[in-house]
C-alpha cells in the first residue's frame, strides 16, 4: 500500500512539475503551447545519455534543461512574431519531430528500443528497496523549490509584465515593454522546468523510450492547468495529484468491471472529458481560480 | 522658443487600395495641447498608430525630439517617453486597477528576471515608491476607491480614465489621447477637462483626437482637421471651426450617410 502511495506521488509530483512549466506559459502569458511534451523528451533523454556517458548527474540534468530551454527560446524567435496560434501549430509539430527524431536516430537512442540501465541520483546510498520513497523525497522537494521559484516570478514586477501580455499585448508595447522579450524568456523557462520533470521522469521509470512521449502527455499537462485554474500553480499542482489520482484509483476497479482493460482505460479519458465539459459549465475559472477574475469583461 | 517635440512629415500609408494618410505633416510645439479632428475615416487613429509605431507608414518620416522614430518598435518609441492611449479603453481585464497602474512604471529594476529574484530589497523599494505614485495619480482621477478592483469589472468612463491615469505613470513628454472623452459622462468630463489643463501646466505635451467640439476649444491651442488622410485645415481652434471646408467636410460625411 504505501508502494503505491509513493508511486502516485512520484508520477503526480513529477507531472505536477511539468503542468507548472505549461502554466507559466499558458496562465501567466497566454502562450498556446501544444508541443510541452518534446521538452519533457529533451531533457529525459540528454539527462540519461549524458548520464550513461559517465557526466555526473545534476550537471546533466541541467545540459537537459539548457537544451529543453535553447529549444523553446529558438521556437519562440521563429514563431512569435507570428499571430499567436501559429505557435500552437509549429509546437505540435516540434513534439512530433522530436519523438521521431528519437525513434529513428537508433545509434544514439536505441530507437523504440528504449533505453535502460542508465544511472540514477543516489542509488549506492539509498538501497534498491527504499528507491522510489528517497525519489519521492527528491521529487517533492524539486517540486517545492519550482513552485516557489514560480510563485516570486509570478508576485514580481516580471510576473505583471507577463499577465499584461496575457491580458492585451497592446498596452504592454504602449507601455514600453518588449513583449516579444518576454515571451521567448516565458518559453525557455517553461520549457526548461520540463525538462526538469523529464529527467525525474527517467529516473523513476529506470526505462524510457520514445514512446513515454506521446502528445497525449502535453494534454494531460493541460487538463491539469485547467482543472487547478489557469494562472494558479497551486491549482495546477492540485489538478495534477487529482488526475494522478482519479487514473489510478480506477485502475482498482478494473478487477470489479467485466470491460476489457482497453475499453477500461478508454471509459476513463471519456470521464475525465465530462469531467471537463462539466467544469467548464459550473466552473470555468478551474478548482482554485479566481471567479471575479474571470466573471469580467469579456 | 519652445520648439517642435513632434514633426510629422509626409506621412502615407495605403490600406489595399485607400491611401488612409496622403501626405500627412502635423507639427506639435512643445508643452501645447494639439487636438486632432475630422470626420470618420479621415486617417485620425491611423495617424496615431503610426506615431506611436504600431503601424508602419508607407513613406515619410516622424521626428520626436529630434530623432527619427519610423521603424522602431512600438515599445521603444513609448521608452523614449511618446505614450499613447487607445480609442476602445484597454483595461488589463484579469490584473487589478492598481496593477494596470504599476504596469506603467519605466525602467523597473524587478522587470527583469533574474535581477527579481536576486535584488529584492531594490525591487520591494521601487515598488512601494511606484504604488505609492499610482495611488496619487489614481486620486487624481477619482479612481482611488476602485484600486483593488479587477480593470474588466470598470464602466467604460472609468476605462478611459484609467487608460490615461495609467499612460501618466510612464511619465510621458507626449501623451497621445484617443477620444479620451467618449463615453465618459458629462460631469466626469469636465473635471478631465480640468485634469488635462493641469497636466499642461505641468508641461506636458498633449495630442487628442476628440469628436466633441466643445472639449476641443476648451482644450486646445492648435487644431489639425484631417479630411480623406489629409491635413483639411490646421491654426487657432476658433479660426478652423469657422472655416467653410471644414464645415464641408463633416456635412459631406453626412450626405455620404443619408445616400
Amino acid at each position: 500500500m504505501l508502494d503505491y502511495l509513493v508511486s502516485i506521488v512520484l508520477t503526480a509530483g513529477i507531472y505536477a512539475i511539468f503542468a507548472l512549466g505549461l502554466n507559466l506559459q499558458w496562465g501567466y502569458a497566454g502562450l498556446l503551447n501544444f508541443g510541452h511534451v518534446s521538452f519533457m523528451a529533451l531533457g529525459a533523454y540528454t539527462t540519461v545519455l549524458l548520464g550513461m556517458h559517465g557526466v555526473p548527474l545534476p550537471l546533466a540534468v541541467l545540459a537537459g534543461m539548457l537544451l529543453a530551454g535553447a529549444s523553446g527560446a529558438f521556437l519562440g524567435m521563429a514563431t512569435l512574431r507570428l499571430r499567436e496560434d501559429y505557435l500552437a501549430i509549429v509546437t505540435i509539430g516540434f513534439s512530433e519531430i522530436i519523438r521521431f527524431l528519437l525513434l529513428n536516430w537508433s545509434s544514439l537512442t536505441k530507437g523504440s528500443f528504449g533505453l535502460f540501465g542508465y544511472p540514477r541520483p543516489g542509488e549506492n546510498l539509498v538501497g534498491a528497496m527504499d528507491y522510489n520513497l528517497f525519489l519521492a523525497c527528491l521529487v517533492i522537494g524539486v517540486l517545492a523549490l519550482v513552485y516557489a521559484l514560480l510563485e516570486l516570478l509570478a508576485r514580481s514586477p516580471w510576473g505583471r509584465v507577463l499577465k499584461s501580455i496575457r491580458d492585451d499585448e497592446a498596452v504592454s508595447m504602449a507601455l514600453g515593454k518588449n513583449s516579444f522579450y518576454y515571451k521567448v524568456q516565458c518559453l525557455a523557462l517553461g520549457s526548461a522546468i520540463a525538462a526538469l520533470s523529464g529527467s525525474l521522469l527517467a529516473f523513476y521509470l529506470q526505462y524510457i523510450n520514445p514512446n513515454n512521449f506521446l502528445p497525449l502527455e502535453t494534454f494531460y499537462a493541460w487538463i491539469m492547468v485547467i482543472l487547478g485554474g489557469s494562472g494558479n500553480n497551486r491549482g495546477t499542482i492540485l489538478g495534477a495529484f487529482l488526475l494522478w489520482g482519479f487514473f489510478s484509483g480506477t485502475r482498482f476497479l478494473e478487477g470489479y468491471l467485466s470491460f476489457s482493460p482497453s475499453a477500461t482505460s478508454a471509459a476513463r479519458m471519456v470521464i475525465i472529458g465530462l469531467i471537463l465539459i462539466g467544469l467548464m459549465m459550473f466552473r470555468p475559472q478551474g478548482l482554485l481560480g479566481d471567479k471575479e477574475e474571470l466573471a469580467i469583461g469579456r | 522658443m519652445a520648439g517642435e517635440i513632434l514633426l510629422v512629415r509626409e506621412v502615407n500609408k495605403g490600406f489595399g487600395g485607400i491611401l488612409a494618410l496622403d501626405r500627412c505633416s502635423i507639427a506639435v510645439d512643445q508643452g501645447e495641447i494639439v487636438g486632432l479632428i475630422g470626420p470618420n475615416g479621415a486617417g485620425k487613429s491611423t495617424l496615431f498608430d503610426i506615431i506611436s509605431g504600431f503601424v508602419q507608414p508607407d513613406a515619410g518620416s516622424i521626428a520626436f525630439r529630434g530623432e527619427e522614430i519610423v521603424g522602431l518598435p512600438a515599445h521603444r518609441i513609448a521608452r523614449m517617453g511618446l505614450v499613447r492611449t487607445f480609442q476602445i479603453p484597454r483595461a488589463l481585464m484579469r490584473m487589478t486597477v492598481l496593477e494596470n497602474m504599476m504596469l506603467g512604471a519605466q525602467g523597473q529594476t524587478g522587470e527583469r528576471a533574474i535581477a527579481s529574484l536576486i535584488r529584492r530589497h531594490r525591487v520591494e523599494d521601487e515598488e512601494s515608491r511606484i504604488r505609492k505614485k499610482a495611488e496619487e495619480i489614481l486620486k487624481f482621477f477619482d479612481l482611488l476607491p476602485m484600486k483593488d478592483h479587477y480593470g474588466g469589472s470598470l464602466s467604460g468612463g472609468q476605462k478611459k480614465m484609467l487608460e490615461m491615469a495609467r499612460a501618466l505613470m510612464a511619465d510621458p513628454r507626449l501623451l497621445l489621447l484617443d477620444e479620451p472623452f467618449a463615453g465618459v459622462n458629462p460631469a466626469l468630463a469636465d473635471r478631465l477637462i480640468q485634469q488635462i489643463k493641469i497636466l499642461k501646466e505641468k508641461g506636458l505635451t498633449i495630442m487628442i483626437i476628440e469628436h466633441a467640439i466643445p472639449y476641443v476649444i476648451a482644450l486646445c491651442d492648435e487644431l489639425y482637421v484631417l479630411n480623406k488622410g489629409r491635413v483639411l485645415a490646421h491654426g487657432r481652434p476658433e479660426e478652423v471651426i469657422a472655416d467653410r471646408r471644414v464645415f464641408e467636410a463633416y456635412l459631406g460625411e453626412a450626405d455620404d450617410a443619408q445616400s
